[in-house]
């Protein structure tokens, strides 16, 4: 069973459901895996303290471009879509950075002068968590393209278990590339007005992709009843409550989990997991 | 002399934008006679990399001299990749275009 982890809005305890639900489920003996696909701002590591076995960098091909055999027909240019290579009064300049790694420029030029060549953007790090096996990517700073480090992550999915997504804030590429392919989209949102209309977009997002939703709503006895009101009209089962609790918050900023400084709360992320796994195969 | 300004609108009277990459429209207008031809912007819109995409267009449409607001980074790259003279510059276009003669 693959979960996501998501939210429109950041800061609201996507990675604070991902690693506790993580940790409990592992303690209660389920075999659990954990991916970190915040890969601008990984940050499961934090509460989990991995330890990382190996890391391996993830790579795009761009295009370089040899001077000797441009003819500056412009080819290149006139398909690329994101300014990435661009035909300039007798040179061709590539703005790594911007390319999307399509290969059109290499296949397109009559000249054959363009060649693709790897590029480094990021990396994934493999390792475990006190028995949860842990894979986060990371984007290398200054880097505009997170997808590409997110779908290499996705592809250390594992076949068994439970897989758990720290999925990326918004609702945007990389919130795509993060929960498709998943069996259910865990949504964690404040009861407050921004709360609910970064829920509402992501909510959008997750009817276009065709995957089942339900509520965690986190800081619960913030703000007021919109989310609840929200979820009724739409039709959204609100899942679970992690309540407006300071000795939450203090557990956070040392880098504890939530389950070790409360401990009642154990129980509710498993309640989480059954009601979520009673949604994925009743 | 051919010269592409980065402008809030599609007349000489416009002003120029304060930004390249994501101004709305380019002017291109020969120093000499005051003719000029008023282009959108193909890359105000794009998420990312608007001023080198910008750049190729002003090449395109053969500006020897650029005037906008300021440059971002790679807007500069590419222009100096290109070869092109750029100017900071503020004010009514034909105003800015006639300082470039003088």
């Amino acid at each position: 069973m693959i979960v996501a982890v998501a939210s429109g809005k950041g800061g609201t305890g996507k990675t604070t459901v991902a690693a506790n639900l993580a940790v409990a489920l592992r303690q209660a003996g389920r075999q659990v895996q954990l991916l970190d696909s915040d890969v601008e701002e990984p940050n499961c590591h934090l509460l989990l303290d991995p330890e990382i076995q190996q890391s391996s960098p993830v790579t795009v091909p761009v295009p370089v471009v040899d001077p000797q055999r441009c003819r500056h027909h412009g080819e290149c240019a006139r398909l690329c879509r994101y300014g990435a290579i661009l035909c300039l009064n007798g040179r061709t300049q590539v703005f790594p950075e911007l390319c999307h790694a399509c290969g059109g420029c290499a296949l397109l030029c009559p000249e054959k002068a363009i060649e693709e060549q790897p590029r480094e953007i990021g990396c994934l790090d493999q390792g475990d968590a006190g028995g949860v096996s842990f894979v986060q990517g990371r984007l290398k700073v200054g880097e505009p393209r997170a997808v590409p480090v997110i779908e290499a992550l996705r592809q250390r999915t594992a076949r068994d278990g439970i897989v758990l997504i720290d999925a990326p804030p918004g609702a945007s590429c990389p919130v795509m590339a993060a929960i498709k392919a998943c069996d259910f989209v865990c949504l964690v949102a404040e009861s407050t007005p921004f709360g609910l209309h970064d829920l509402d977009l992501t909510v959008a997002l997750t009817r276009a992709l065709g995957l089942p939703t339900g509520v965690v709503v986190n800081r619960a006895g913030l703000g007021d009843d919109r989310v609840y009101r929200y979820c009724q009209k739409e039709d959204i089962p609100v899942l679970a409550q992690i309540p407006d609790d300071r000795r939450l918050a203090a557990a956070q900023a040392e880098g504890r989990l939530a389950i070790h400084a409360v401990p009642d709360l154990r129980d509710a992320f498993l309640s989480l997991a059954e009601a979520i796994e009673q949604r994925v195969a009743p | 002399m051919k010269i592409g300004v980065a402008a809030t609108g599609d007349s000489l009277d416009a002003e120029v934008s304060a930004q390249f990459g994501r101004c709305p429209w380019f002017l291109i207008v020969d120093s000499d006679t005051m003719d000029f031809e008023a282009a959108e912007n193909p890359a105000q819109d794009l998420s990312h990399g608007a001023g080198p995409a910008a750049v190729q267009e002003l090449v395109n449409r053969k500006a020897e001299v650029v005037l906008a607001g300021r440059y971002g980074p790679k807007a500069e790259q590419a222009l100096q990749a290109a070869g092109l003279r750029f100017v900071e510059a503020a004010g009514k276009v034909r105003d800015v275009v006639a300082a470039q003669k003088a």
